[in-house]
Parts: C-alpha cells; sequence; structure tokens
C-alpha cells in the first residue's frame, strides 16, 4: 500500500476519481479458481455497487481492487499512477482497544499527519458523523452502528480518493442502516469513488450509480443502476433481481 | 504456638522487623527489576516474531517455548560462568551483587514473556491484519499499536513472568551467594531456615512470600479488570 | 556498549539498596555452610567490621563449591574445613597461606532408640563399624563438602565400603540432610554446631561423640594475588590476620548457642 498523506480538501474535489482497471484477473486458492477470469474498469461517478448471491466472489474482488490480496494472474491498475489513497469499511468494523478519538489520532498518526492537526481532524470527523458524545467512550463498547459509524469517521480523516465498503450495513438495524448510508453519500459527494457490497436490493436502489453484477466469481453484468434494475441483460441477474436462488 | 507455621507468618508481619524488612524489599526490587528489563527485552521480540515472517521463525518458536521450562538452576549456572571472574564478564564484578541476581532471573523470565507475549500479539494481529494492511501500515509500525492494545493481556503475561522470577531459588543462589544483608531475598532465607530445621520459620516466610506476591496480583488483577470494562 | 549495559545494571542493582549493602570496603568470604547456618559469622563479623570498618560477605556452600568459587577467582578469602584440600590449593598456588583458625567436632546422630548401639561404642571406628554392620540406614550429604569428605575417611578407617540400601548419599547440605535424617530415622554424622544449632530433631538424637578423630580442624587461606590480580588482599590480609589475633580467638569463644560453645580457636 502507498502511504497516505492528506492534502487539502480543495485540491481532490477537482481532481476526477481515479479509474480502477482490472485486465484478466484470477484469483486462486489451492489450485481452485474463486474469482475470474474478469476485466472491466470502474470509471464514471458511481458509486459502484458490487452485487451477487453468497460466494460469487464479492468481497474477493473488493479485497483484490484494495490490495489486500494480490490476483494470481492478470492486472489491476488504476489510472494516473499507483494506488491513489483509499480506505476500506469492513462489515465488522476493526477498532482499535482504545477511545472513539484515539482510533481515529491513530489512523491520522499511521498516515504521518503533523502531530498538531490530528485531534482536530479526529473531532472534526466525528462531529460530522454525530460521535461527537462519545469521543473519549472506548470504541469498543460502542453500538454496532456507532462502531461502524467510527469506522467511517476513521476512513473520512484519511480523505481517501477510493471508499471500499463490505457489506457496512448487513449487521445494523434500520436508523443505523440509514446513518451509514447518508455517510455514503457525504463520500460520493465529496468526490471520493465509492465501491461496496451489498445484499440489499433497496439500498442499491438508493444509492447505485452503477452496479457490477457477479455471479460464480464472474462479471456477468456492468451496466448503469436504472438498467441493471430494469432491463437486466443476463440471465443470473434477472434471476437475482426476481429472488430465485442463483448460483 | 511457636511452632504453627501460620502464627509463625503473623508474627513475622505484625513485627516486620528491619532485616525482613530488607530481605522482602531486596526480593521485591531484583525481581520487579528483572520483569521490568525482560519486559522490555522480551515484548518487542515476542512481538517481532509474531508479526514478521523470517526462515527459522518456526525454530524460534519452538525454543522460546522450551526455554520456558529453563530450570532456574541452569540458568544461574550461565549466568554464574558468565560473570565470574574466570568468565566473559567477569571484570564486571557483578558475581554475588544483586546485579547478578537481576541478570540471572532476566535470562529466566525473558523466555516467558517473549513466548507468551508472542502468542497474545499473534492472536491480535489475527484479528487486526486486514485493517492494518487497509491502514498501510508497516509491519515495524504496527509492533507499538499491537503491544498497546494487547495491554491487558501483557499484563497477565507480565505476573506470570514475576511469578517465576519471585519464586525461583536455584539461580539466585548461586550467582547472590545468599550473602546476609547483600543478597538474601525471601526464597534464599527459606532454603537457609529450612536447612537450620527452623522449619516453621521457613515455612512462616513462604507464606510472606506467597502474601506478597499475592497482594501484587490481586493489585494487577484489578487494574486491569477496571480499565478492561473501561476499553471493552 | 559494554560499559553502557554495565553501568544499567549496575544503576538498576543500587536502586533503593540500602546503603549498608553497599559499602565500599568489604571483601567476599567463600566459606561453609556450618559456620554460617551455626550464627558463628552473625556473632563475630560486627566485632570485625567495628574495629576495621571492613564487612564481610559470606557466601556459604560446600567445602567443594568454596574451593571452586576462590580457584575461579570469586571470593576474597576462604575458610573451610578440608585441611588436605587446604593444602593442596596451597601447593597448586591458589592461596599463598593456609592457617588452623579453630576445630569444632563432628557428632554422630540417629533415631533414639539406637538400633545399632552406637552410644556403646569406645572409638568412632567401632561406631561406624556397628551401623554397617546393622545395617542401620545412614544418611550421608555426598556432596563432596568437608563433612563428607571426613565421613568417607571414617567409613575407610572402619574398614567398611559403605555400600547397599541402607547407606543413603543424599546429595545436599547439612541441613537438609539433618531434615532428611529425621524423616528416615537415619543415622548422620553432623558437625556439632550445625547439630546444636538444629530446630527439627525429631527423633534424633547426638549419640556419639569426643573421639579425638572427630576432630574438625578450620583453615583461613590466603589467596594468591598472582592468579587473580582483582583480589581485594590487603583487607583480605587483614581479615585473616585478626581471625589469628588474640580478639578474634577471642570473638570465635565467646560465640555460644544455648551456653555451649561451638567452635574452639586452636591459631598458633
Amino acid at each position: 500500500m502507498t502511504s497516505f498523506h492528506v492534502p487539502s480538501l480543495a485540491s481532490f474535489i477537482i481532481s476526477p476519481p481515479p479509474e480502477l482497471c482490472f485486465e484478466d484477473v484470477i484469483f486462486k486458492h489451492e489450485d481452485k479458481v474463486l474469482l475470474g477470469p474478469c476485466s472491466f474498469t470502474l470509471k464514471g461517478s458511481g458509486p459502484t455497487f458490487v452485487m451477487g448471491p453468497n460466494g460469487a466472489g464479492k468481497s474477493l474482488l473488493l479485497r483484490l481492487s484494495h490490495s489486500l490480496l494480490q490476483p494470481t494472474q492478470g492486472r489491476i491498475t488504476w489510472s494516473g499512477g499507483p494506488g491513489p489513497r483509499q480506505a476500506m469499511v469492513f462489515q465488522h468494523p476493526v477498532l482499535l482497544r482504545r477511545s472513539a478519538v484515539a482510533n481515529l489520532v491513530h489512523a491520522l498518526a499511521v498516515n504521518k499527519v503533523p502531530r498538531k492537526n490530528r485531534v482536530k481532524l479526529a473531532h472534526d470527523a466525528l462531529e460530522r458523523f454525530g460521535l461527537t458524545a462519545c469521543s473519549s467512550t472506548p470504541a469498543r463498547v460502542l453500538s454496532g452502528g456507532e462502531q461502524q459509524r467510527l469506522a467511517l469517521a476513521r476512513a473520512w480523516v484519511l480523505s481517501p480518493q477510493v471508499l471500499f465498503l463490505d457489506e457496512p450495513t448487513s449487521a445494523l438495524d434500520p436508523a443505523a442502516i440509514k446513518a451509514v448510508e447518508a455517510a455514503v453519500q457525504e463520500f460520493h459527494q465529496r468526490g471520493t469513488r465509492v465501491v461496496m457490497t451489498t445484499h440489499d436490493l433497496h439500498q442499491a436502489k438508493r444509492l447505485a450509480g452503477d452496479i457490477l453484477f457477479l455471479s460464480g466469481g464472474k462479471v456477468r453484468e456492468h451496466t448503469p443502476a436504472e438498467a441493471f434494475f430494469d432491463k437486466p441483460v443476463s440471465r443470473e441477474a434477472q434471476a437475482f433481481i426476481a429472488g430465485e436462488l442463483v448460483e | 504456638m511457636e511452632n504453627n507455621a501460620f502464627y509463625v507468618a503473623l508474627t513475622l508481619l505484625l513485627n516486620l522487623d528491619a532485616s525482613l524488612f530488607q530481605i522482602v524489599a531486596l526480593s521485591l526490587q531484583v525481581s520487579l527489576l528483572a520483569v521490568l528489563i525482560a519486559a522490555l527485552l522480551g515484548f518487542p521480540l515476542g512481538a517481532a516474531v509474531a508479526i514478521w515472517r523470517f526462515p527459522g521463525r518456526g525454530g524460534m518458536i519452538v525454543v522460546l517455548n522450551a526455554l520456558m521450562g529453563l530450570p532456574p538452576v541452569v540458568a544461574g549456572l550461565m549466568v554464574y560462568l558468565l560473570l565470574s571472574r574466570a568468565g566473559p564478564l567477569g571484570e564486571w564484578g557483578l558475581l554475588f551483587t544483586p546485579g547478578a541476581m537481576i541478570l540471572a532471573q532476566v535470562v529466566l523470565v525473558l523466555p516467558i514473556l517473549a513466548a507468551l507475549s508472542r502468542q497474545k500479539v499473534e492472536e491480535l494481529l489475527g484479528e487486526y491484519r486486514e485493517q492494518f494492511v487497509s491502514l498501510g501500515m508497516s509491519k515495524s509500525r504496527m509492533m507499538p499499536t499491537l503491544l498497546w492494545d494487547a495491554r491487558f493481556a501483557l499484563l497477565t503475561v507480565l505476573l506470570a513472568g514475576f511469578g517465576r522470577a519471585s519464586a525461583e531459588v536455584g539461580a539466585v543462589m548461586m550467582v547472590g551467594g545468599n550473602i546476609d544483608g547483600v543478597t538474601r531475598v525471601m526464597t534464599t532465607s527459606i532454603v537457609l531456615e529450612t536447612g537450620k530445621g527452623n522449619l516453621p520459620l521457613a515455612l512462616g516466610l513462604g507464606m510472606v512470600l506467597l502474601t506478597l506476591v499475592m497482594v501484587i496480583n490481586a493489585g494487577a488483577y484489578m487494574v486491569s479488570e477496571l480499565s478492561r470494562r473501561r476499553v471493552g | 556498549m559494554k560499559k553502557s549495559l554495565k553501568l544499567l545494571l549496575a544503576g538498576v542493582a543500587s536502586i533503593g539498596l540500602s546503603l549498608g549493602a553497599y559499602a565500599e570496603d568489604y571483601i567476599t568470604l567463600a566459606s561453609t555452610t556450618s559456620t554460617e547456618n551455626s550464627g558463628l559469622f552473625a556473632s563475630i563479623l560486627p566485632k570485625f567490621e567495628d574495629t576495621t570498618g571492613i564487612q564481610v560477605r559470606v557466601v556459604a556452600v560446600g567445602t567443594g563449591q568454596a574451593f571452586e568459587i576462590a580457584r575461579r577467582g570469586d571470593a576474597d578469602s576462604l575458610l573451610v574445613h578440608d585441611t588436605a584440600g587446604e593444602k593442596r590449593f596451597v601447593e597448586n598456588g591458589f592461596a599463598t597461606e593456609r592457617a588452623d583458625v579453630m576445630y569444632n567436632d563432628f557428632v554422630l546422630i540417629g533415631p533414639a532408640d539406637d538400633p545399632a548401639n552406637i552410644s556403646q561404642a569406645q572409638t568412632a571406628k567401632e561406631a561406624f563399624a556397628a551401623i554397617a554392620a546393622a545395617e542401620a540406614p545412614f544418611a550421608s550429604r555426598g556432596d563432596d563438602s568437608g563433612t563428607n569428605r571426613a565421613e568417607l575417611r571414617h567409613w575407610k578407617s572402619a574398614g567398611v565400603d559403605p555400600d547397599g540400601d541402607w547407606y543413603r548419599e543424599l546429595g545436599s547440605g547439612m541441613g537438609p540432610t539433618l531434615n532428611t535424617a529425621a524423616a528416615m530415622d537415619a543415622y548422620v554424622m553432623s558437625d556439632r554446631a550445625t547439630w546444636v544449632a538444629f530446630g527439627n530433631r525429631q527423633n534424633l538424637k547426638l549419640l556419639f561423640e569426643g573421639d579425638k578423630v572427630l576432630f574438625n580442624q578450620y583453615g583461613s587461606l590466603l589467596l594468591s594475588q598472582e592468579k587473580h590480580p582483582h583480589l581485594k588482599g590487603e583487607m583480605a590480609l587483614k581479615w585473616h590476620n585478626w581471625l589469628l589475633s588474640e580478639d578474634g580467638q577471642q570473638a570465635i569463644t565467646d560465640f555460644r548457642v544455648g551456653g555451649q560453645q561451638l567452635f574452639f580457636p586452636n591459631a598458633k
């Protein structure tokens, strides 16, 4: 991973979000192909929703994109140089055993933000995500929704050009889901390329710009969201939207 | 009455006389300092073995685990030969001083702290790894974060190390010499009094030692439980 | 690096240690458990310290180990009880001088009912032979200490090769050996000082004493600075001379346990 440095807000609003390109990417585990071969390019403004049945390879695709895993074959590239600044929010947020604000300060310290700016940036982000009241609460005693918001705030302070979210709302109640969705839109409006997986068709309808549909480890369809929901092309996507069991 | 160890222990504690106080204080100083030094070396070592993959790592883990069972007399003998005037570090003149006892206990405790902290840190790393990679953390940057976040588990490890240090007698006897007023600690006093056939006194001293260790453990347990409950 | 580590260790070691423990003027004396455990040193050392200001730090171990400590240069002075060994030590150049300081004696201890009937023996030789003949349990130090070496000489002069179930080599110090003998109702040879100060006698009783061959001579050795130049020779010489002086000899006489004199000065 490249190391981050946080630029001023203005500098990256004007720069378009970097494009992600998969070229003949295959990921194998113990000789079994789990994903691919797949080729696609994420451009446009997104947010991109990666959808598909369980085991389709959605999380794998996100992890490969975020360089948590390396492809067995093929290439994953970004427009405009090597990896852009990026962050990821997991289904179950991984928070350090320290206070909420200390979690953000740690992320800033890791990314070499000058010491004097850290606490202020952290508190700004907590405020933005409605967490000011729990800034000194240990992160791991927060509710599930608060923890996920804290994970989003941690991503926020890093000003990522790309944000990956892996099923960020699947373990949350409706109020918490609403807060996460609002946060996702804030990232999107700030110019961050958002790439997210979900099981929730309605959520995808509410938020998605384009849909990357996977099944059986292969990309079956990559279309704008409206087109996907109106007239899915592939048989698998038709079945998926109709609520049938798809392999 | 005088032959009852409980009575003797109680009397010893109630009339804490100067020489007993000195023995207790020296025991605590030697063992606490040994554990402190061993922690400064052992925790980073354990964390490093947990974080990095290198050739011989498996062998190193096996050796560390095996050294947890190093007999104290063997550690004592090694340090004795090292510090003896005829040995490589003889010119330091540390043999038969508290410094030698600390060194011997460091040798005993270091593998425990390194091996157990390796285990704890590796568990934690399993939980944190993806997030760390996502944050772009280098391996060396992971170390302080992991050590701090494992602090409660490491406190327990520290207590295990302190338990071994304060309870052992073979090593401190050999390198300290059990010199009255200089290197006599609780455990060597117990051996001495047993040798003199003063069994109730020896057992009484043992109870004083046990009480001390229990007080320290209880304190550490309370501190860690309170903050664990807070931090979750 | 070496120096800074040494400084660290020294600093760490000295934190909070009582001042007395860090007196500059001290010598390390390797000696035997019998002298330490009986309380002799606790009685005479303060007198020496008062006169000279020199602290004597006693490392009490078996005579064999005491020789080894001195051989390696880890003690400034040596006070042990194995005259033959001491003389060899001088011959080998590790010590420049050896002098008689005092003696006590060995006694034979055993179960009160005395199955080998050694309390009726006229000589030590007879007593040892009786134990062997009865095959009564005998607890031996078995640790190459001065006492152990003396015991083996007595078996030899009694014409016995101690072997068999009844002869138990423990490999431990005088005190632990007495504890074990008490637990298994065995005969045991002990120096008188350790026996008199011993608190866990149970069924054990002093059964035989007084034969001249049981005398246990202690010698002080002046260690050679040629082998180990770092030794504190000057202070060690003061200690050696004080032991042999009238003051030192008197201090040894004055040490008593329960009114009983345990060591008898005999410096020439």
